[in-house]
């Protein structure tokens, strides 16, 4: 189970990694959500894989580790936070520079508009 | 403490002349004389503490860590240096009050000075290497601001640039020098490195050391090559050339040699370069001072000379040298500061400082003329003047000296021809100025400036005389500073009166070549004009140009304004740093081994990967991709749930309902198709990067999960219930045990909703009217079912979310998940009725909602400091309630709701923000503009 997990985290990872490093911001965006999903799963498995064991505590002997929980907790809503920041500069940038590179190139006339 | 209050108190007065400026010039004048002269007098009160010969210490740790300590040390060579930096000082500040113009921003002016004063103040008393360091870095700071004053001339800009940057680079040379000294001793306490001499000089690195602290030293001193930046300092206003170019700046590279001799210097190679060094800066600065035609340009190569004399001294190194400098030092910053303010008076009161304009001028101005002529016989070395006997004691140690061993007898030929230079630039300056016959008139009519303003010029001239008259009254001053230097104190007597022997004779043949010298000074200037002169400034500044652009084109190799390029650097150096960790565990597998893999799993798996995959290869078709991206969040939502984490399946699933709305209304605005740009080759590139650092995470993340890992959790199991009042340990230690990291990051949730905010104001957005084949938007406005639906939904949303906020505590759920089910029913709301609508039914800001939450937490936080406890401590209770029953109740209840009502907040400052731009770009219901209108809601991109 934890080598399928493991190539689960790396193909996300990979497939993130290219979105980033494309060229128009939509794509980067897209990129991050992704790449943030990864992490988040890599950094809750920090705590290992546990099967029928919430970190609630109601007499069960076997926890999960509630530690990585908390942190990806909250680095997924931060991390919502970080999206919807950059989409929106992303659509400012476009609004400035007229075009949706992510340097705000100039470009061919007729692109990016649609 | 007295010792914290002399270097201190002239840094607080830099603030005073600032107070003052607007009360009269003569108010501020005084006003800013006051904090100095307190210093002075606080110093002065401290001599008689320091006649046993230790110095007096005051120290405050400040980054113990690093050695640092704000530590001050006060001994004869402090002592002698402070009086001439608040005693010139004070009398230069007299001096400008009369000689800026009534115009010139006086506050300011003496705002520098004095942070000028208050940094030298600082080098001489640091009794710590990196607090001497940053006054030294303050006092190049400072001395730019004053040389370039008059900002609005070029020369003045250029110059106090030239000045920055070459005392700048040679002070970093010198914190690297002094880093490997305090290195070597294993202290960056001055007393250590006075005491460690032996161990520095066999250090191995020692050579390194030295060349670097020289380096710092002769930058600051203008001694040869650095020499180029100190004439073309004076475009500064002549109090500030009088002030630093006699007393101050540059004697700090001298102060450095002195204050550092026990460490450093008693090696051959110190003796040999730094002699060497001063001799040829004393002999350069000696020619140039003769050939120059404005007055301050010849004080300035004159001071460049005499800053190479007390080099050759401090180089040669024996006691009598050590003293002779120190003794130079003294008389040489009183004759050139009273030389300087003189030029200045001459260039006040003339209008002018070229030799070919001025001239008879005793008659004019015979006070002036007086005072100057004796300052100029003092540098000369006119016998019964101050600069006569110290440059008698420098003849002598020249002749004494073993330094060159054979060739010994150099230096005292070389100083004896700097001897005749010196009579003959000044008898040139003296001469030429009062007593030759005018060429031309100068611009005004020259006459004897106030009073009050030749005064310092005038006590400065009777201290040359007197001192050169009666040396004994210098002794006790001298004393003090030599026995600080050597460590020991030292027999001396100053007289005027040897006997005859060689120095006499070399004074002698001085003055007689010098007065020939200048006498052939025509033939002199005739074989200089021989050479081709070379202009320092425009080598200067061509080659900083030439560094400028040399930069500029390697830094366009890396930083060439492409994200794409950074981000491939980026990533290729995680990918080797990866690696590179990864190469070095024993062993992928580690010991745990697998957990058997089940039907539902291996599913799970198959999803993300597809997913994962799929939206990197659909990029191209955003919506598509899009899609994608929402199967990949829901599949990790499961396995959240699939891995025992409740809380966050929870919170995944509503955050991505939420990304994906806001992703949607995104597109909205943006293309909906990505172009064809990369090469394949490109394309390439990026596929084998991405996929290796894939596959760097995957082995990371598989070497990890099959190795034990002690967590250190089991604390938090422990004490959620005794400690925090909860069953649910994430979200206790959400509230609770990490409680401050969650109002730090609900505070980033609510800054990024209001950046957001701000960003959409005035956004000016491109409308499409149709999607990427051409189709028009459906016409149909609100679809009924999700109309009513969304209605009927949601109070049961909102029951919901009052539900897993209240159980939080105990069941999965809490702040952060409630928020985000209450924005989602919110949302739907707008989605099914329209942001017109519901803005009516629901009309209020969120802003306000977010800081609230994020204000309440605070509050919560604040709140345990009212009961004596940490911030954000929490506390609970058990209550009993008549018909309800045995409840509970937490303080991190209160914090947990800060953190839903931010998430509301910010979650509908983003979306139902963005959502409004639509409507504020669509025409209304004016049938024209259907071409650009979109009547239709964004999301419908979906049906």
């Amino acid at each position: 189970m934890e080598s399928l997990y493991a190539i689960t985290t790396g193909v996300l990872t990979a497939s993130g990694l290219y979105l980033v490093l494309r060229s128009r911001t939509f794509p980067v965006v897209v990129g991050l959500t992704l790449l943030s999903y990864a992490v988040n799963l890599f950094l809750f498995s920090m705590g290992g894989l546990t099967t029928d064991g919430a970190a609630l505590i109601n007499g069960v002997k076997e926890y999960a580790d509630p530690l990585p929980q908390a942190l990806v907790l909250t680095a997924i809503v931060i991390g919502f936070a970080m999206t919807a920041f950059v989409v929106i500069l992303a659509m400012r940038a476009r609004s400035e520079a007229g075009n949706d590179h992510v340097d705000g190139r100039k470009h061919e006339a007729g692109e990016g508009r649609r | 403490m007295t010792l914290m209050w002399i270097a201190l108190l002239p840094l607080v007065g830099m603030l005073v002349p600032m107070v003052t400026a607007s009360h009269g010039r003569r108010t501020c004048s005084l006003a800013t004389a006051v904090l100095p002269a307190l210093a002075l007098l606080l110093m002065l009160a401290q001599l008689p503490a320091l006649s046993s010969g230790e110095a007096l210490r005051a120290s405050v740790a400040w980054i113990p860590s690093l050695g640092l300590e704000l530590a001050f040390r006060l001994d004869g060579l402090s002592v002698l240096f402070n009086l001439l930096i608040l005693g010139i000082g004070l009398l230069i500040l007299l001096y400008a009050h009369f000689y800026l113009a009534a115009e010139e921003p006086f506050g300011r002016f003496y705002a520098y000075l004095i942070l000028f004063m208050a940094s030298m103040v600082g080098i001489v008393m640091a009794d710590n290497l990196i607090l001497l360091w940053l006054y030294w870095e303050l006092t190049s700071l400072s001395s730019f601001l004053l040389i370039g004053f008059w900002s609005h001339r070029s020369d003045a800009r250029k110059g106090a640039r030239m000045a920055l940057t070459v005392t700048g680079a040679g002070g970093l040379a010198l914190l690297a020098g002094l880093l490997l000294l305090g290195d070597m001793v294993g202290s960056y306490a001055m007393d250590d490195v006075l005491t460690g001499g032996e161990a520095i000089l066999a250090d191995p690195r020692y050579p390194v050391m030295l060349v670097l602290v020289l380096l710092g030293a002769f930058t600051k001193s203008a001694q040869f090559p650095f020499q180029f930046w100190l004439p073309h300092a004076m475009a500064a206003p002549t109090p500030v050339s009088a002030y630093l170019h006699s007393a101050t700046m540059v004697k700090a590279g001298i102060f450095l040699m002195a204050r550092l001799h026990p460490a450093i210097a008693g090696s051959e190679l110190w003796s040999v370069v730094v002699s060497l060094i001063g001799m040829a800066t004393m002999l350069y600065g000696a020619w140039f001072a003769l050939l120059k035609t404005d007055l301050k340009g010849i004080l300035a190569f004159s001071t460049v000379s005499h800053l190479g004399l007390i080099t050759v001294l401090l180089g040669i190194g024996s006691p009598m040298a050590v003293l002779a400098a120190l003794f130079h030092i003294l008389n040489h910053a009183s004759f050139k500061a009273a030389l300087f303010m003189s030029a200045g008076i001459i260039d006040h009161e003339a209008g002018t400082r070229e030799l070919g304009r001025l001239g008879g001028l005793r008659k004019a101005m015979p006070v002036t003329a007086l005072l100057t002529t004796v300052a100029g016989a003092a540098m000369a070395g006119v016998p019964l003047l101050n600069g006569f006997i110290s440059k008698e004691m420098f003849f002598t140690e020249t002749l004494e000296t073993p330094v060159l061993a054979g060739l010994s007898w150099v230096l005292p030929v070389l100083a004896a021809l700097g001897g005749i230079l010196s009579v003959a630039y000044s008898l040139r300056l003296v001469h030429a100025v009062f007593f030759k016959p005018a060429k031309a008139d100068p611009p005004h009519t020259p006459h004897e400036p106030p009073w009050l303003m030749r005064a310092p010029v005038e006590l400065l001239v009777t201290l040359c005389v007197v001192v050169g008259l009666a040396p004994v009254l210098a002794e006790g001053l001298l004393g003090l500073a030599v026995e600080a230097v050597l460590g020991a104190p030292l027999d001396f007597h100053l007289a005027i009166w040897h006997g005859l022997n060689l120095p006499l004779a070399m004074s002698a043949l001085a003055l007689v070549a010098g007065i020939t010298a200048y006498w052939r000074h025509a033939d002199l200037r005739h074989f200089h004009r021989g050479f081709s002169a070379v202009d320092a400034r425009l080598v200067f500044e061509a080659t900083l140009q030439c560094l400028g652009r040399w930069s500029e084109h390697s830094l366009k190799r890396f930083e060439g304004g492409s994200l794409q390029r950074y981000m491939s650097w980026l990533l290729f150096a995680s990918l080797l740093m990866g690696s590179l960790g990864l190469a070095r565990i024993s062993g992928l597998t580690g010991p745990l081994g697998n957990q058997p893999i089940d039907g539902a799993v291996l599913l799970g798996a198959a999803l993300l990967v597809f997913g994962g995959i799929a939206t990197a290869v659909t990029h191209r078709f955003r919506l598509i991709s899009l899609i994608m991206l929402s199967v990949v969040g829901l599949v990790v939502a499961l396995t959240f749930a699939r891995f025992s984490a409740p809380d966050l399946a929870l919170t995944q699933l509503s955050v991505e309902v939420v990304t994906m709305i806001l992703l949607m209304l995104a597109l909205f605005f943006l293309p909906q198709k990505t172009p064809t740009e990369s090469s394949n080759r490109r394309n390439l590139r990026d596929v084998v990067l991405a996929s290796s650092l894939g596959l760097v995470v995957a082995s990371l993340n598989y070497a990890v999960l099959t190795r034990d890992n002690s967590p250190i959790s089991g604390f938090f199991l422990e004490n959620s219930i005794p400690g925090g009042g909860g069953h649910n340990v994430v979200n206790v230690i959400l509230v609770d045990f990490r409680g401050f990291d969650t109002l730090g990051e609900i505070t980033v949730l609510a800054l990024a909703g209001l950046a957001i905010f701000k960003l959409l104001n005035r956004l000016r957005l491109f409308m499409p009217h149709s999607d990427s084949e051409g189709r028009l938007w459906s016409p149909d406005r609100y679809p009924a079912v999700l109309t009513s639906i969304s209605m009927a939904l949601l109070p049961l949303a909102l029951l919901v979310s009052a539900f897993i906020f209240l159980r939080g505590h105990n069941e999965p759920g809490g702040g952060f998940i409630a928020g985000l089910v209450t924005a989602v029913a919110l949302i739907l709301l707008y989605m099914a009725r329209g942001v017109e609508w519901s803005q009516e039914r629901l009309d209020f800001p969120y802003q306000p909602v977010a800081v609230a939450g994020v204000g309440i937490a605070t509050l919560t936080g604040l709140g345990s400091w009212l009961f004596g406890y940490p911030f954000l401590t929490s506390a609970f209770g058990h209550f009993h309630l008549p018909l309800i029953g045995e409840f509970e109740l937490a303080t991190a209840m209160l914090f947990d709701l800060g953190v839903y009502l931010a998430v509301v907040g910010a979650t509908l400052m983003i979306l139902a923000n963005l959502g409004k731009v639509t409507t504020v770009h669509r025409p209304a219901k004016e049938p024209k503009s259907e071409d650009n209108a979109s009547p239709q809601r964004p999301r419908k991109e979906t049906t």
